[in-house]
Parts: structure tokens; C-alpha cells; sequence
């Protein structure tokens, strides 16, 4: 069936998805928030960087990553003055990225789960003697809760489904950038296509029964969104 | 220095609000106007959901918002009802109840004990919100306002999006509430039969600007009434049930001005109730007939007031302490030659319980 290395991608894949998922989980809650309650002028302009990702072929955020990395670049100046060594061919160079790829996959759900719950529940949580933040992580956090599952799961799969990204930043190192899809590249490179079915079957199988268990719990009746 | 005091100004695309009131620190007074003359947004000021940058609060002997000042809602000793009860879906009825109690650091456990059963709502303590009618859901939402023990009482119309009989349901624990608790309570309303039974206050309110502010019954005796309540002139009365005739099943209640006998309703000597007088149900007579009417009482006419119709005029009668309008035609007051500081017989053809 799949060959050691195909395992060794397929982890390295559910590995990368996994800490991005979480990572981004910390770093997109308080844009969300942010961006379903502020008024401020800056509003569109932050959504519309976050939502970038979206439309922008893979190999140009590739490229402006991998530019930023790079020992000139404002990360890469980062990394060196804390004496870390550098990003790019690395895992954590990866995670990086697939964190700027996958923000969009995050914010939206856990953006439009906030703006449904509207200003109510915070109101009556502040007159209950709850502080801000307290009414955050118990309100508002509850309430949105379903937004922040469909939010990690797009998220999670959607940085599995990476590509262009991975080989701008990564390259093509196994046990360290070589994820699925690059796998399945290099064997359709090397003609090997029995290979590339059987991991491709896998990618496909993932990925449908992730959005049909989403879809199928979306349409459960009586399920407050 | 139990009062409340209030000072708001806000200018809003639309809107403005321009307050600067002094309220009672105890019973029920009404914020009473019609959609838009900016009751919620002044109840919201005061509970500092809203900011108003020009504005001054002090509640009792603390200031909530000045202008160096501006205390923040989860600091302010309130408890708030709003329209929809919004209870929170994720924790249930004791969850709900539990929230408020367990961040406020004066209200004590008995306190829940007591506001449980103040609103009937023990057996729904392990329910979820959504399995709870419309009524007991703002029964649970009240009693989560007053777990915290609050020191006023926000009411933003806590009744208006139930339907008839469950507002009738909510009613009676409102009116325990005001008879039973030591705080001030502030309601909102534009519903006439929920101000005239339980505001002992009336604040009127047009257009972001208040028209009238006083005691309950000093506005409604107005000749010059700025509020007439459900369409019809008439003064409601604080009474307290003295004796009961259980032969004509009646009840004799005592006013402040003197006595009266209304139709027994199951009524306790010692309770205390209202009474409503319209003034198209008070007659007035020179001398005392042998009648049907059993509510005869001399009063002595205060003011004199134009009514809406023409051949219609309002007189207001001063008995004891309290004041009752009368609806009498123009032809009639000339007849008895009614003026001013004129001792009259009044008589009350029908006085109804408020209930």
C-alpha cells in the first residue's frame, strides 16, 4: 500500500495542520472579535489583508514570504537578532506560512459566529458585573462555539490541501517540508502514478469525509448557530 | 441624598436626548413615552451601556459618571431587565441565575433563595432557556437582575414582547416586587395599564426631552393632564382595605382623603391595593340625593381644565390629602355655578380595583 515515505508525509501533514490549527486559533479569536465589533475605519482594509489569501495564487504569497524570511527581509531580521536560525526549508518556516495561507479560514467563520451572537449577550454579561474579558471567554467564547469548531476544521483541512506555499518556503525536504501534496508531486514527476493514486485516494477521502461530517452537523435541525 | 440624580446629553444623527431629572430612591417611577422619545436610550445612560460625554449620574451618595468619572456597567450596583429576557442559551436557569451571584460581592446566597421564590421559578432551576415559555423566561431574566443584589432596579418595558396573558402572568410577581423590596426601581414603558398599576413616579418623555416628572397621581389629577392614560382621564388612588362587608360583598377601602366601598374581590382587611376614578365616572351635586351612587364625599374644586370635546370640561376636586378629576358637560357646571374654591358633593359612580 503507501510506502514509509508516503506515512512519513501524511504525518508530517496532519502534524503541520495540527499546530497552525492551534496557533491560529490564539491569533485569529481576537481579530474576529475585533473585526465583528469594531467601527473603525480600519475595519475594511484589515479584513480585506486577511481575507487576501483567498484569491492570491499560493506562489505569490510564496514569494513575499519567502522574500520577508530571507536574511534581508523583516522576519528574517527577526529571527537572527534572537539568534534563531533561519525560516525558510525549515518546519517551523512552514508553519509560519501555512499560518498567513490559512488566516482567512479561521477569522471568517469565527468573524460571522461573533456578529450572529450580536451585542446582547456582552451587554447583559456587563450588567450581571461581568469585566470584558470575563464576558469574553464566558459568553461570548460559549456562544460562538460552533463558529470556532467549522472554523478549525476549515482551517485544519484547507493548510492540509496546501501546496504552492509549502514548495516557495519548504522546497521538497522529507520528514521536514515534503507534506502530502508534494509527495504526490514528486510521484507524478517520477511516472510512479500507482504511488500518486493511492495517496491522492487518501487526500480525497480526507477531505470529503471532513466537509461532509461539517456539512451534515451544519444542517442538524435545531442547531443554534 | 437617597435620590437619584440625572444629567444626559446626547446628540445623535436623528436623535438627541436632553435630561436633567431627580429621581426617587424608592418605589417605581415610570420612564413612560412613546417609541423613540429615548426612555430605553436614557435607561441605557444610566446603566452605562451607553455614554453619554456630557452627563452627570450620582445614585445615592455615589457618582457613576461625571465629568472626570465614568464608571464602567460591570462596576455600577444595578440589576437590568431587558425587553427580551436574554438569557444566556449555553447555562441553564440556575446557571443563568448563578452567573450574576457568583461576581458580586454583596449579594449574599439567601438572596437567591428569596428571589427564587419571590418569582415562582424553583421548579425550572435545571431547565435551558429554550424549554421555557416567553413568560418564564422574563420571570428568570428578573430574577437574575435582582440575584445580584442590586441597589436600582433597571427595567427596560420587561413585559412588551409578551402577549396579553403572560404579561397578566408577570403582573402580580412585579407588583411583589414593589411591595416587597427596598430598592428603587426604574421602568420603562409605553404601555398605560403597566404605569397606572405599578409607577408610584411618572417621568414623561417626548423627544428626547422630558415633559412631565411627579408623583404618580399629582400628574394624573392634572387638568391640563399631559398624559392620559388609555384614552381616558381619571386619577388612580393608593388605598388599604379597612373592612369588609360580606353580606353586599364589598370592601370599604381607606384613602388619604377618606373612604370608599368597591366590589369585593376576594380582598383581606390590611391589603393594600389601587384604585382607579375615571373622571367621566364622578358626578358632582349641589346637595346630596337620595341615589344609587354609594361613594358621595365633599370635596372642594381646585382647578378647572378644558377636556378634548368641546361641550366637555374636567374639574378637579380636592378631598382630604388626594385629588379627583370629574367629567362634567359645560351646560351642567354653569347650571351648578362650579368655580373655583367651591365646596361641591362628588359622586363616584364606579370606582374599579386595579388588578
Amino acid at each position: 500500500m503507501l510506502s514509509a515515505s508516503d506515512w512519513q508525509a501524511l504525518w508530517l501533514t496532519a502534524r503541520l495542520a495540527g499546530v497552525v490549527t492551534l496557533i491560529l486559533l490564539v491569533l485569529g479569536t481576537p481579530i474576529a472579535w475585533w473585526l465583528a465589533r469594531s467601527r473603525s475605519r480600519w475595519k475594511a482594509p484589515i479584513g480585506a489583508v486577511v481575507a487576501l489569501p483567498l484569491v492570491l495564487p499560493p506562489s505569490v504569497l510564496g514569494f513575499y514570504l519567502l522574500l520577508a524570511m530571507g536574511p534581508d527581509g523583516p522576519l528574517g531580521q527577526l529571527t537572527q537578532a534572537l539568534g534563531l536560525p533561519p525560516l525558510p526549508f525549515t518546519f517551523t518556516g512552514l508553519v509560519v506560512a501555512s499560518v498567513f495561507y490559512s488566516l482567512p479560514f479561521m477569522v471568517q467563520p469565527q468573524q460571522s459566529a461573533f456578529e450572529a451572537m450580536g451585542e446582547r449577550p456582552m451587554e447583559v454579561a456587563a450588567t450581571l458585573r461581568a469585566s470584558p474579558l470575563d464576558a469574553f471567554f464566558t459568553v461570548a467564547v460559549p456562544l460562538a462555539a460552533p463558529g470556532f469548531l467549522s472554523a478549525s476544521i476549515l482551517t485544519f483541512a484547507h493548510t492540509v490541501g496546501e501546496f504552492g506555499v509549502v514548495l516557495m518556503i519548504g522546497g521538497n525536504l522529507p520528514g521536514i517540508s515534503r507534506v502530502a501534496s508534494v509527495q504526490i508531486y514528486d510521484h507524478v514527476e517520477s511516472l510512479d502514478y500507482g504511488q500518486a493514486h493511492r495517496l491522492a485516494a487518501v487526500m480525497l477521502v480526507f477531505s470529503f469525509v471532513v466537509l461532509l461530517s461539517l456539512y451534515a452537523w451544519r444542517a442538524q435541525p435545531g442547531r443554534r448557530r | 441624598m437617597s435620590d437619584i440624580e440625572a444629567r444626559f446629553q446626547l446628540d445623535w444623527p436623528g436623535f438627541t436626548l436632553d435630561v436633567d431629572l431627580r429621581l426617587p430612591g424608592r418605589g417605581v417611577t415610570a420612564l413612560f413615552g412613546p417609541s423613540g422619545s429615548g426612555k430605553t436610550t436614557l435607561l441605557r445612560c444610566i446603566a452605562g451601556l451607553e455614554r453619554a460625554p456630557q452627563g452627570r449620574l450620582r445614585v445615592q451618595n455615589q457618582i457613576w459618571q461625571d465629568s472626570r468619572e465614568w464608571l464602567p456597567t460591570h462596576r455600577r450596583p444595578i440589576g437590568y431587565v431587558f425587553q427580551e429576557a436574554s438569557l444566556f442559551p449555553h447555562l441553564s436557569v440556575l446557571g443563568n441565575l448563578r452567573y450574576g451571584l457568583r461576581r458580586s460581592a454583596e449579594a449574599p446566597q439567601v438572596q437567591l433563595d428569596h428571589v427564587i421564590d419571590l418569582l415562582g421559578i424553583r421548579p425550572l432551576l435545571d431547565r435551558q432557556p429554550d424549554h421555557l415559555s416567553g413568560g418564564e423566561r422574563q420571570r428568570v431574566g428578573i430574577a437574575r437582575a435582582l440575584a445580584v443584589a442590586p441597589r436600582v432596579l433597571l427595567m427596560d418595558e420587561p413585559l412588551a414582547a409578551l402577549d396579553l396573558r403572560r404579561k397578566q402572568e408577570i403582573l402580580p410577581y412585579l407588583e411583589r416586587l414593589r411591595d416587597e423590596l427596598d430598592i428603587p426601581m426604574l421602568y420603562v414603558s409605553h404601555a398605560p395599564d403597566e404605569v397606572t398599576r405599578l409607577a408610584d413616579h411618572l417621568v414623561m418623555l417626548d423627544q428626547g426631552r422630558v415633559t412631565a416628572s411627579g408623583a404618580l397621581g399629582e400628574i394624573l389629577s392634572r387638568v391640563d393632564a399631559p398624559i392620559r392614560l388609555g384614552e381616558d382621564a381619571g386619577v388612580i388612588l393608593a388605598a388599604t382595605v379597612s373592612e369588609l362587608d360580606s353580606a353586599w360583598h364589598l370592601a370599604r377601602v381607606d384613602f388619604g382623603g377618606g373612604q370608599l366601598w368597591i366590589r369585593d374581590h376576594a380582598l383581606q382587611v390590611g391589603q393594600r391595593v389601587r384604585v382607579r376614578i375615571l373622571a367621566r365616572d364622578v358626578s358632582l351635586a349641589v346637595q346630596p340625593g337620595h341615589t344609587s351612587i354609594q361613594n358621595v364625599m365633599r370635596g372642594r374644586v381646585d382647578a378647572i381644565g378644558d377636556d378634548t370635546h368641546p361641550g366637555l370640561m374636567l374639574v378637579r376636586l380636592h378631598i382630604g390629602q388626594t385629588s379627583v378629576l370629574a367629567q362634567v358637560t359645560r351646560r351642567a357646571a354653569a347650571d351648578l355655578g362650579v368655580a373655583l374654591g367651591q365646596d361641591i358633593w362628588v359622586q363616584m359612580k364606579s370606582v374599579a380595583l386595579m388588578e
